[in-house]
C-alpha cells in the first residue's frame, strides 16, 4: 500500500501571541527537544509512508530550517521524500492558501504525480503518537470512502474549540465545527485518510465552485459518501489552541505515562540533531520532576519545569512551573515561575518573573 | 590549497580496559555520556577542516563500523573525500596489518590516490581538542619531514612515554621509548604529520627490515631520527588523555562533571561529533537527587546521583544511590542498590538492593596486570541478581546471568564471568 503524507503546517494561531511572532505553530519547541510537527511526521515515517509534502505558509523560516532536508526523518530520497509546499507564483498570478482544500488544490501536481494510492492528511500542530497502520486497517476494512480521526475527549478538553462530530456505529452522520452547545463529546481530530484519487475529484469538483475548507466538503457530502470514524484513544493534544494548552502539553511531558506513549511505543519521535554534550548538574544544584536536554548546564533549583537545549541555570537561579527554551540563559539569584521563556532569553541577576493568573511569557532573545 | 589526508589508527585492542574492550575495538568505548572515543579525533578532524579521513580498523569492527558507518553526523558523507574504513585484505602482499607502519603501509594505494602533500596519523582513541591547523603550520613553518605533537608530563610520569630530546628549534635530536631515566619531559602524544613522500619512503624501508616489529613510535620514528632528517616537535598545551586503564577511563570520566572541566564538551565553536539513538531528554524524578554529574538523554532518574557519568537510557530507581561511577546506555539500576567506584557497561541490570563497592580494595584474583585500582567494573548484557554484594576492584564478566552467581557476595578482588 502506498500512501502520500500530507500535513498542514501553514496556520496562523492569535492565541498564541508572541510564541508564533517569528514562527508557525507547526516549528512550536515542545517537550525539550522536539517541535510540535516532528509528531505528526515521525508517525507517517513510522507507518512506512516514504513521500511527504509539508504545506507552510504563515511564517514558515524556522519550520523549514528545522525540517531542512528530511534527513533525521529518512526522508532524503532520491524517490519519493520530503517536499515543501508554500505558496507560490505563477504565470497565472498568486495566490495564499485560502483553506486546506485550496491549498492541496494548489499543489494538485503532487498528487497527481505519484504512484501512491491512498493520501493521508494531518496537522503539524499535533502532539499524539498513534500506529497509523491501523488506521489504513480500520479504512479498508470498513470499505469507508473517507475516515477520519476522532477521539472522545474529557473534561480537559474545551469542545466548543473542535469540530464534535455524531456517529451510528462506525459511521459519521453529523459533524459540527466549534459549536456552542456541542451535542457529543467526539471530536475530529484533523486528521483524515482516504483514497488519493477520490481526494483529486472531490477538489476538482468543489475547490473549483469556490469552497476552500475540505471538512466543510466532506460536511456537505456525510449522507451520500460512507465517512468512517476512527476512534484513537491515546493522548492527544493541539498546541495551537493557547498559551496555556501549550504549557500544559510541556508539563504533561513530565507525567510517566505520557512519555511512555509518546516515546516508548509505536516506533521514536525523529528531531533535528543539535549535536550538543549531555546535561551537566553542578555541585549546588537541586533538579526535581524536570526535563533536561543536552547541552544544559544546570547549577541552580530546577523543579516542574522542561529546560530545552543549551539552556543554563546559573547558581542560586530558581525556575519552578516554567517552560524555558533553547539557550536561555537565567543567572545568579534570578526567580522564574509559571512561565513560559522563548529562545535566547535572558534574566539577569536578581531579577523575577513570576506569572500570577495566567503564564508569563517572555518573547525569543528577551532580556528581564 | 594544501591537500591533508588523515589515517586514523582504529585497530588496537586495548588489552588494560579488560572487559570494557572484551567485544569492541577501542575507539568504540564509550564516553563521557553519549560518545565513544574515536568522536573525538573524527571531530577534531572536521573540525580542522579535514574531509578526507581514512580509519584502519582491525580488532573486533563491528561496533565501530556501525557507529562510523557513512560518517554522516561528522559531515563524512561526501561525494569527493569523506570517510573510508580501512579493514585488512587479501591481495597481493597484505595481511593482517602486523603494527601501526604496517597497516598504512598495506594501504599505500588508497593514501596514493589522494595525492596529498601531508598524512595525518592519528589515534583512535585519545580524548582531545586540537586543530591540526596550528601542527601542520608549524610543520610546514620549519619546513619539516615530520612532525610530533607532544606535551609536557611530569617528570616521574615520564617513563610510562615516549620521550622526545629536541634542540632549541624544536627539532628532535633523540628519541627514547618509556624510558627508565628520562632525559625529558617531553611525551609524544601518537598524533604526527609528515609529507607523504617522506612517509612512504620510510613505510617501504620499515616493511624490508626483518627485525622491525613495524611500528612508528618503535622503530619508523627512531630510523628517522637516527637518519638525521628533519623532525620536530609541536608543543601540545591543551588536554590530552590516552584513556589506556580502567583507572585513567574512570577519571577522565569524571573530571567531566567538575565544575570546570579540562576538556570543554560546551565550546559551540569546537563541538564534538556522534551518532547517537534518537531519545526523549532527560527526566528527573521528584525523588531524584542529582549533583556534579552528566545525565544524558533519554534517563529516567528516581534515585540519588553524585560525581557521576550517567548515559543514555539509563534507568535509576527509587532509594538507589550512585556514585563515583560511569554508567553507560540503556543500564537499568533498580531500587534500593548502592553503587561507587564503578564503571557498568552497556544494558546491565542490577536487580534490587545491588551493593557495589563495598569494603577495602584487594588485588584481582583474575588478572592483575588490567585490574589495578578499586574500581569494579560490570561488562554489557549483564544481570546482577538481586540482594548481591560486591567488593571494591571486582569484575563481572560480559552477558553473566543470575545463574553465573554462586553467592550473593563477592568480596573485593572477586569476579564473576559467564559459565557457557
Amino acid at each position: 500500500m502506498r500512501i502520500l503524507g500530507l500535513i498542514l503546517a501553514g496556520g496562523q494561531s492569535k492565541a498564541l501571541g508572541s510564541l508564533v511572532s517569528k514562527r508557525a505553530s507547526a516549528a512550536l519547541p515542545v517537550f525539550g527537544k522536539y517541535r510540535a510537527i516532528d509528531f505528526t511526521l515521525s508517525n507517517m515515517v513510522n507507518a512506512g509512508i516514504r513521500k511527504v509534502g509539508v504545506l507552510t505558509q504563515y511564517n514558515p523560516r524556522s519550520l523549514m530550517d528545522h525540517l531542512g532536508s528530511g534527513k533525521e526523518w529518512d526522508l532524503d530520497r532520491k524517490n519519493g521524500g520530503l517536499f515543501l509546499l508554500q505558496p507560490y507564483v505563477s504565470q497565472e498570478g498568486y495566490y495564499w492558501y485560502k483553506g486546506t482544500a485550496d491549498a492541496i488544490f494548489q499543489n494538485m501536481t503532487l498528487l497527481r504525480r505519484g504512484e501512491e494510492d491512498y493520501v493521508l492528511i494531518g496537522s503539524g500542530d499535533h502532539i499524539y503518537k498513534i500506529d497509523f497502520s491501523q488506521v489504513f486497517e480500520f479504512h479498508i476494512s470498513n470499505g469507508a470512502d473517507i475516515t477520519l480521526l476522532v477521539k472522545e475527549m474529557d473534561e480537559t478538553y474545551d469542545l466548543s474549540q473542535y469540530g464534535i462530530v455524531e456517529m451510528s456505529g462506525n459511521r459519521i452522520i453529523d459533524i459540527e465545527e466549534k459549536p456552542e452547545k456541542p451535542k457529543t463529546n467526539v471530536a475530529f481530530l484533523g486528521i483524515y485518510f482516504m483514497n488519493k484519487y477520490f481526494l483529486m475529484e472531490l477538489l476538482y469538483n468543489y475547490v473549483t465552485k469556490g469552497e476552500t475548507d475540505l471538512l466543510t466538503i466532506i460536511q456537505s457530502q456525510l449522507d451520500r459518501l460512507k465517512v468512517c470514524g476512527y476512534l484513537f484513544n491515546g493522548y492527544w493534544r493541539n498546541v495551537k489552541k493557547g498559551i496555556n494548552e501549550y504549557f500544559r502539553i510541556n508539563m504533561d511531558g513530565l507525567k510517566k505515562e505520557v512519555r511512555g506513549e509518546l516515546f516508548y511505543r509505536y516506533g521514536k519521535i525523529y528531531t533535528k540533531l543539535k549535536d550538543l554534550p549531555p546535561p551537566k548538574i553542578g555541585g549546588t544544584a537541586i533538579v526535581r520532576n524536570s526535563i533536561l536536554s543536552d547541552g544544559c548546564i544546570v547549577n541552580g533549583n530546577v523543579e516542574n519545569s522542561i529546560l530545552f537545549r543549551g539552556v543554563n541555570v546559573k547558581a542560586g537561579a530558581v525556575v519552578e512551573n516554567s517552560v524555558v527554551m533553547q539557550d536561555t540563559v537565567i543567572e545568579e539569584g534570578a526567580v522564574v515561575r509559571n512561565a513560559v521563556l522563548d529562545k535566547e532569553v535572558l534574566i539577569r541577576q536578581e531579577s523575577r518573573l513570576v506569572g500570577k493568573d495566567t503564564i508569563a511569557v517572555l518573547e525569543k532573545r528577551a532580556v528581564l | 590549497m594544501r591537500n591533508v589526508l588523515a589515517l586514523i589508527l582504529a585497530g588496537g585492542h586495548g588489552k588494560r580496559l579488560g572487559v570494557l574492550t572484551e567485544k569492541i575495538a577501542k575507539p568504540a568505548v564509550p564516553f563521557g555520556g553519549k560518545y565513544r572515543l574515536i568522536d573525538f579525533t573524527l571531530s577534531n578532524c572536521v573540525n580542522s577542516g579535514i574531509y578526507q579521513v581514512g580509519v584502519l580498523t582491525q580488532y573486533r569492527p563491528h561496533i565501530l563500523n556501525n557507529h562510523i558507518n557513512i560518517g554522516r553526523p561528522w559531515d563524512l558523507d561526501r561525494k569527493k573525500g569523506g570517510i573510508t574504513i580501512l579493514s585488512p585484505y587479501l591481495g597481493g602482499v597484505s595481511d593482517w596489518y602486523k603494527g601501526t607502519a604496517n597497516a598504512v603501509y598495506q594501504n599505500i594505494e588508497y593514501v596514493d590516490s589522494f595525492n596529498p602533500d601531508f598524512v595525518l596519523i592519528l589515534s583512535g582513541d585519545h580524548v582531545y581538542a586540537m586543530d591540526y591547523n596550528d601542527l601542520i603550520d608549524f610543520h610546514i613553518l620549519k619546513g619539516a619531514d615530520g612532525t610530533i605533537a607532544c606535551m609536557e608530563v611530569p617528570i616521574e610520569e615520564a617513563n610510562r612515554f615516549g620521550i622526545m630530546i629536541t634542540n632549541i628549534e624544536h627539532r628532535i635530536i633523540d628519541f627514547e621509548e618509556k624510558p627508565a631515566q628520562p632525559r625529558s619531559n617531553l611525551a609524544s602524544l601518537g598524533i604526527y604529520v609528515f609529507n607523504w613522500k617522506f612517509l612512504k619512503e620510510y613505510l617501504l624501508k620499515d616493511e624490508s627490515d626483518q627485525s622491525s616489529t613495524h611500528d612508528f613510535g618503535h622503530d619508523v620514528i627512531p630510523r628517522m631520527i637516527q637518519d638525521n632528517r628533519q623532525i620536530y616537535a609541536y608543543k601540545f598545551n591543551g588536554y590530552w588523555r590516552d584513556v589506556g586503564t580502567i583507572k585513567s577511563y574512570w577519571e577522565s570520566n569524571l573530571e567531566l562533571t567538575r565544575p570546570i572541566p579540562p576538556l570543554n564538551l560546551y565550546d559551540r565553536h569546537w563541538r564534538f561529533y556522534t551518532q547517537t539513538e534518537e531519545m526523549p531528554p532527560a527526566y528527573c524524578a521528584p525523588s531524584s537527587k542529582i549533583i556534579n554529574s552528566i545525565i544524558s538523554e533519554g534517563c529516567e532518574i528516581y534515585g540519588t546521583v553524585e560525581n557521576s557519568v550517567i548515559f543514555q537510557e539509563v534507568y535509576i530507581g527509587e532509594d538507589t544511590a550512585v556514585k563515583n561511577s560511569v554508567v553507560m546506555t540503556g543500564t537499568c539500576i533498580e531500587r534500593d542498590c548502592l553503587i561507587s567506584d564503578a564503571v557498568i557497561a552497556e544494558r546491565v541490570t542490577l536487580q534490587d538492593r545491588v551493593t557495589i563497592g563495598r569494603g577495602e580494595a584487594a588485588p584481582s584474583r583474575l588478572d592483575k596486570e588490567i585490574y589495578t585500582d578499586h574500581i569494579t567494573v560490570v561488562g554489557m548484557y549483564s544481570t546482577i541478581p538481586a540482594g548481591t554484594v560486591i567488593g571494591k576492584n571486582c569484575v563481572v564478566g560480559i552477558g553473566v546471568r543470575e545463574s553465573d552467581f554462586d553467592s550473593s557476595f563477592i568480596e573485593s578482588g572477586g569476579y564473576v564471568l559467564h559459565r557457557e
